[in-house]
């Protein structure tokens, strides 16, 4: 196990010797997402604005258009939660190079409850032109398409979770942006996932095939934009795709997916996410049970649409 | 025609009173008739700003037309966004792109957007529109300045209706905090907003005492005597360990009578046959 915010942390540290453009913002969450560390290393690039987002995100844009590569981050209900106007309007709106990292995505978030569990953010950021969407699944991940999208002009939202995940990755694995990871080959549907559920796509397919059932593991990591060529290829030969997300069904992945391939391949599509609800508290693997997003819903969705073939 | 490009890198520029005048009744023509061939736009903010804004970047402002991303220049910052008319004005005058190009405001393919835009247009620092992220952005601008140990400085223009975004507030404590005395502020305090006096709509006074408290550094000026607007400038670029503000007392719609003081004008052109009305007092001074 291992947490994705330490992971952010450490790549900025390491991004920061690299590169003496990168700049990092906070908003009095710099110790919880570990911005912090950047912080104490390189104090003179480093700038708390206090519980701020909206003029955050300015800052940030101001930093960006003096040619700046500005990391923002925070809460993922706080930005872009309080902060859409200013993300669309400066940093989408002039293609700027700022990286908004937001944490705390999903209601694995767990005990602060609903009004800390972002589950909207990914559909307000891809619907915004000139905007990338990517969530990672792994701390691994984390680092490596963090340290991708640094070398890429212009902005990304990049969104990670609370609690520490499963590593999926090795330090040796070559991960792109914009190309779905295959992480495990399959013949009779196709598991589309991100963030946390990837590690629980995985564990799904496993029960699929003591079930008889040949499960493909796709980590769709960028949502935006999305690497349609390889859900074309699956689509091809499997009877379904179960889009798996911790997020409304309505807007992130499942969303992206499902407008994707009915213009270019359609496919019978099953979506685990969160129904169009509100989370509450609790702790991380109740609330995952609770709002449909396991290694189980994930299991039960695949099931439906082979036995629907 | 060709525009003349002159450079203004070098500081020190004598003051010549009737040059500026002239240019500002100059560049209040260009407004109204840049306003009239678009048909839509705002008025009444382009106006009352007029001369503050010709006193950045005929006189204080080192920047270059022919070189508009030298990274030394002095940016001015146009927070309240749909006082484009007056950027371009006086962007166009400056040398930034010819005059003709004024009369593509607001149609389609145009580099001169209803708002502005920095990826269109030479000059053009930030985007504007939505009221209340510029002086955010200069924050940004000031850091990145003084992290690269540069000596340019920031102004970043805002309205008084801008005064309700809470944003301003947010950057207000944050540019103290930075203590960025390379960053000024400059609102131009014309009495009216969209929907009328902002004293009516949110009430913003003491609004001196709020900067006041807020750390600033505070300047109130005249916002139509060049002396004052030049002397506040000189004192902005002194005052160490702090931002500064410059409260300009203008007018909204200064310089045509029948618009000055008028809401109805922050975002109504008028008749072709009434903009010549406009003109002919302009023209008269």
């Amino acid at each position: 196990m291992a947490a994705m915010r330490d992971a952010l942390g450490e790549v900025l540290v390491s991004l920061g010797a690299r590169d003496p453009k990168l700049v990092v913002v906070g908003a009095d969450t710099t110790g919880s997402l570990k911005l912090s560390a950047f912080g104490t290393k390189y104090p003179d690039r480093f700038f708390n604005v206090g519980i701020a987002e909206q003029n955050m995100i300015g800052v940030s844009a101001g930093l960006a258009l003096a040619g700046k590569t500005v990391i923002a981050g925070t809460y993922a209900v706080f930005m872009p939660g309080r902060a859409v106007d200013q993300i669309r309007n400066t940093i989408a709106y002039c293609k700027l190079n700022v990286k908004l990292i937001a944490s705390h995505g999903g209601v694995s978030v767990g005990p602060d409850g609903g009004s800390h569990q972002a589950l909207e953010d990914v559909a307000t950021m891809r619907v915004i032109p000139n905007m990338r969407v990517i969530v990672p699944s792994d701390a691994i991940s984390t680092k490596k398409l963090i340290s991708a999208a640094c070398s890429s002009p212009g902005p990304y939202y990049i969104r990670i979770a609370r609690p520490s995940s499963e590593v999926i990755y090795s330090e040796e694995s070559e991960l792109s942006i914009g190309k779905t990871e295959v992480l495990r080959d399959g013949s009779d549907v196709a598991i589309v996932s991100n963030g946390l559920l990837t590690s629980r796509a995985l564990k799904a397919a496993e029960t699929l095939k003591s079930q008889g059932v040949s499960a493909a593991v796709l980590d769709s990591h960028t949502v935006k934009p999305l690497d349609i060529e390889t859900l074309v290829r699956f689509s091809r030969s499997v009877c379904g795709i179960v889009t798996a997300e911790e997020h409304n069904v309505i807007g992130g992945l499942g969303s992206a997916v499902a407008e994707s391939l009915s213009e270019s391949r359609p496919t019978r599509i099953r979506r685990v996410g969160v129904r169009d609800v509100f989370g509450e508290s609790g702790e991380t693997e109740e609330l995952m049970a609770k709002y449909g997003v396991t290694e189980r819903d994930i299991s039960e969705a695949a099931m439906k649409l082979v036995k629907e073939r | 025609m060709t525009t003349q490009v002159i450079s203004f890198r070098d500081p020190g520029r004598s003051l010549d009173l009737a040059r500026l005048r002239k240019i500002s009744s100059e560049i209040r023509e260009d407004i109204l008739m840049m306003l009239s061939e678009a048909g839509s736009g705002h008025p009444g903010g382009s106006l009352s700003a007029v001369e503050v804004v010709v006193s950045l970047f005929f006189v204080k402002m080192r920047h270059d037309p022919s070189d508009p991303l030298w990274p030394d220049r002095d940016r001015f910052l146009l927070s309240k966004g749909h006082a484009a008319p007056l950027l371009y004005a006086v962007l166009s005058k400056c040398g930034y792109f010819p005059h003709e190009e004024l009369k593509t405001l607001r149609k389609i393919g145009s580099r001169l957007q209803g708002h502005p835009d920095p990826t269109k247009l030479p000059g053009v620092e930030i985007p504007g529109g939505p009221e209340g992220i510029g002086l955010s952005e200069g924050i940004g601008m000031a850091l990145s300045s003084r992290l690269d140990k540069r000596s340019s400085r920031i102004y970043v223009m805002m309205g008084d209706g801008e005064m309700d975004e809470g944003e301003v507030w947010e950057a207000a404590m944050c540019a103290s905090k930075f203590r960025l005395e390379n960053l000024t502020a400059i609102i131009d305090r014309n009495g009216v907003q969209q929907d009328g006096i902002t004293e009516q709509i949110m009430p913003i006074e003491p609004l001196a005492a709020k900067w006041r408290a807020f750390n600033w550094n505070v300047l109130e000026v005249d916002g139509y005597d060049f002396s004052s607007i030049l002397a506040a400038l000189e004192k902005a670029e002194k005052a160490k360990n702090r931002p500064t503000v410059i409260v300009a007392h203008t007018t909204k719609g200064k310089g045509v009578d029948f618009m000055e003081w008028q809401s109805e004008y922050h975002g109504k052109v008028p008749e072709k046959a009434v903009v010549q009305k406009a003109l002919e007092q302009i023209k008269r001074g």
